[in-house]
């Protein structure tokens, strides 16, 4: 018997150290179950709070970073807005409606895409879609018919053309590309030549205050500091026009660099986009780079005034831009000729602007080549070109670029009447 | 019969065995269409240039003067990697012995959180934070001193700007971290615990118990988890052509930590789009894009084949 209640109270024992072990495990996994999440909350709520601080921090931080950031996202998210209006305007159509695609050259498209908008308005049942994937991709995919139109900066080279034959090159707009600088004290109007430019790019001249560069700006201090090349690492149209001026300017860029969407920069960082080397060249004290010219004027940065063939030192403006394209385009080929020799650049003239391009919207002679194409479509892409060289002209000056001239748009009106469709011509 | 057999075949259980075998298999086709996308476009390429592409220095991509070489973009990825894995071992090491270790488990929840947090920021906000933030800590606390007390030394020559190798190697070690420090917490986790009880039963201190028994058992896993972050920092492309400066052909060889440079991947993200399609420059670019991819591949097989063997041990014997 006693050995039975032994083995009975060791058992109700063990039974209650069970008991309590067990409890107390339960107590610690409730514990660690309530805790775990109020952590991850905890930390949650610490990051934000962080993030508030950072914020706020911003807000007191020198107003000179401040603006930069500012300005670049607001022209990042003005043109955001504009196609997101035009979107939500052309949903509210009754009408069958139709949308034409269009991709290429990232310079023309803060124009475009307003085009497409203020189009819409007129003509609510007509999309336009124009992605910028820029020029090569423009070039790819109107090669490969897979746009109704494409848009480059630079014209097709020979190679390009006998891939996509007749194809009408229709200008569109004229960009002039600036030399933008960061001297602190130091505003717009330094005076280059084409040389120095490009003795400058190939790491030539290597100190601001060269001879090369004092000698033209004598009533200037300029810093004995290195000079900070600031170029494009991505391919584009406007590196295109650059190396195109500095080859005609120079034979040794010529010789040793060349011209084209991409080449081997000799010298310098590469930023990707108009707005990077527009970042860093005014984020960062001389520096040295390359922008259209919309982008200088938006940014507010500094550009040199550069000597055109007539000797004088032209400052960029939209108007020493339309200068050099009249002065240079007396004779520009048809829409379905060779359009590769094509150049405004060092146009001749006292008032002309030496850097200075034409964008171009290629589209086919015969438009019924492309497999998404019907007579609707083609009437519809066609009136849409007429009105973006006409009418559409008007809302460039606005955006910073230069309205078609004269010559150009009357090259434009013989192309666009010259498109047909199965043979037949859809302007009339 | 025949109608039997059908039934039975279509039976739901085979049929959900066939359903997972066609996702599954999906990751092979996809994996071998890659390859032979890539070396059928890449293939121009290297019939023009052969073996010298691999050697070459030259990246003229303007017509008529074509003349492609991936050295400086090789040589580009690997020492920004290097410098990122230098930085990052160590640090991720100690991070993973104070969380599989030290730390309490109070602690050890919230900070893994953290870390693997760390791992799921997207790289472009690396790169921005890289641009606007810590391009400028770099060049005032590093390499102004840098270029100021060793500037006599060729690998810390050049103007202090901040978009160079050695921030582009400092932005990845900083994304690595969270790879190299989860993977190696849990390669020593899976240490047995007989390790560390053998260790302390010879008189070890804590220290000597973790070098002795945990370290040198799991040396391969860690060296694989290492080389898993090797593989995710070669691969890595936003963030590094935000801040590596993008610099191109000769110009781009990285002789000092000063210098910009140029990656594999940085280099095709910038030239890609606008590669005019009928000449040679797409082709070079993909020629690029499967040595990175060669080297991506064989770099995370190698990783896992080391990871592997030490967590294999735990599953079977101990």
């Amino acid at each position: 018997m006693p050995y039975i209640s032994l083995v009975l109270s060791i058992y109700n024992i063990n039974k209650m150290v069970f008991m309590m072990k067990k409890m107390k495990t339960r107590k610690n996994r409730s514990n660690a179950a309530i805790s775990r999440p109020i952590l991850i909350v905890g930390i949650v709520v610490i990051i934000v709070f962080t993030g508030f601080l950072a914020l706020t921090y911003q807000g007191t931080q020198t107003p000179e970073t401040k603006t930069s950031t500012v300005s670049t996202t607001s022209t990042v998210s003005s043109t955001v807005l504009s196609t997101v209006t035009t979107t939500v305007t052309s949903s509210t159509i009754q009408q069958q409606s139709l949308t034409l695609n269009g991709a290429g050259a990232t310079f023309p498209y803060p124009l475009l895409s307003t085009m497409a908008f203020e189009y819409n308005k007129i003509q609510p049942n007509i999309k336009l879609n124009y992605q910028s994937i820029g020029s090569g991709g423009g070039i790819k995919q109107h090669t490969a018919m897979t746009v109704d139109f494409g848009a480059s900066d630079a014209p097709l080279t020979k190679t390009q053309a006998d891939a996509a034959q007749n194809t009408l090159h229709i200008p569109v707009t004229i960009g002039s590309v600036v030399f933008a600088y960061n001297l602190p004290g130091i505003q717009k109007g330094l005076k280059v030549t084409g040389p120095v430019i490009a003795d400058i790019f190939l790491g030539k001249i290597t100190k601001w205050n060269d001879p090369a560069i004092k000698n033209l700006n004598p009533e200037i201090q300029l810093p004995e500091k290195d000079i900070l090349v600031v170029h494009r690492s991505d391919g584009s149209g406007t590196t295109f026009v650059w190396t195109s001026y500095l080859s005609i300017i120079s034979s040794e860029w010529n010789t040793k660099v060349g011209s084209g969407t991409s080449v081997q920069w000799p010298i310098g960082l590469g930023s990707a986009g108009n707005e990077g080397v527009a970042g860093l060249t005014r984020g960062t004290a001389y520096t040295a780079g390359y922008v259209e010219l919309a982008y200088a004027i938006q940014n507010t940065m500094s550009y040199a005034y550069i000597q055109n063939i007539a000797g004088q030192f032209i400052e960029p403006t939209l108007d020493s831009t339309k200068a050099a394209a009249e002065a240079a385009s007396i004779s520009l080929p048809l829409g379905n000729q060779s359009w590769t020799s094509v150049s405004l650049l060092n146009a001749p003239g006292a008032t002309s602007y030496p850097i200075a391009s034409f964008s171009y919207l290629l589209v086919y002679k015969e438009i019924s080549i492309l497999p998404s194409m019907d007579k609707t479509r083609a009437k519809a892409l066609v009136d849409f070109l007429w009105w973006a060289v006409h009418d559409g002209q008007n809302l460039a000056p606005n955006l910073q670029y230069v309205p078609l001239h004269k010559s150009a748009v009357a090259v434009d009106e013989a192309s666009i009447n010259s498109i047909t469709f199965k043979g037949e011509p859809l302007k009339n | 019969m025949r109608t039997f057999k059908v039934k039975r075949f279509l039976h739901g259980d085979n049929l959900f065995k066939l359903l997972t075998a066609v996702f599954a298999s999906g990751v092979i086709i996809t994996l071998s269409l890659i390859v032979y996308n890539l070396v059928f476009e890449s293939y121009p390429v290297f019939d023009r240039f052969g073996f010298g592409f691999f050697t070459g220095v030259s990246w003229n991509p303007v017509a008529g003067r074509e003349l492609f070489g991936a050295f400086p973009y090789i040589l580009g990825t690997l020492v920004t990697s290097i410098i990122a894995l230098a930085i990052a071992v160590p640090i991720s090491l100690g991070i993973a012995i104070f969380l599989s270790e030290m730390s309490p488990s109070a602690i050890r929840v919230p900070l893994s959180f953290l870390i693997e947090l760390l791992a799921a920021v997207p790289s472009v906000i690396y790169g921005l934070w890289g641009l606007f933030v810590f391009r400028f800590w770099v060049v005032d606390f590093v390499e102004k001193p840098l270029s100021t007390y060793l500037g006599f030394i060729p690998v810390f020559q050049g103007t202090p700007f901040g978009l160079d190798v050695l921030t582009a190697g400092l932005i990845l070690a900083i994304m690595i971290i969270p790879t190299i420090s989860s993977v190696s917490r849990e390669v020593l986790i899976a240490v047995p615990n007989s390790q560390r009880e053998a260790a302390y039963s010879i008189g070890a201190t804590r220290w000597e118990s973790i070098r002795i028994g945990v370290l040198s058992y799991a040396r391969s896993g860690l060296v694989g988890a290492a080389i898993l972050g090797l593989g995710r920092s070669i691969g890595e492309t936003m963030a590094v052509t935000m801040v590596i400066g993008n610099a191109i052909g000769s110009a781009a060889i990285p002789t000092s930590l000063l210098k910009p440079s140029q990656t594999m991947a940085s280099l095709i993200a910038n030239e890609f789009n606008e590669a005019d399609p009928t000449s040679l420059h797409p082709s070079a670019l993909i020629g690029v894009a499967l040595i990175l991819f060669i080297f991506a591949l064989a770099i995370n097989i190698f990783a896992r084949f080391l990871v592997w063997r030490v967590v294999r041990v735990r599953g079977g014997s101990v």
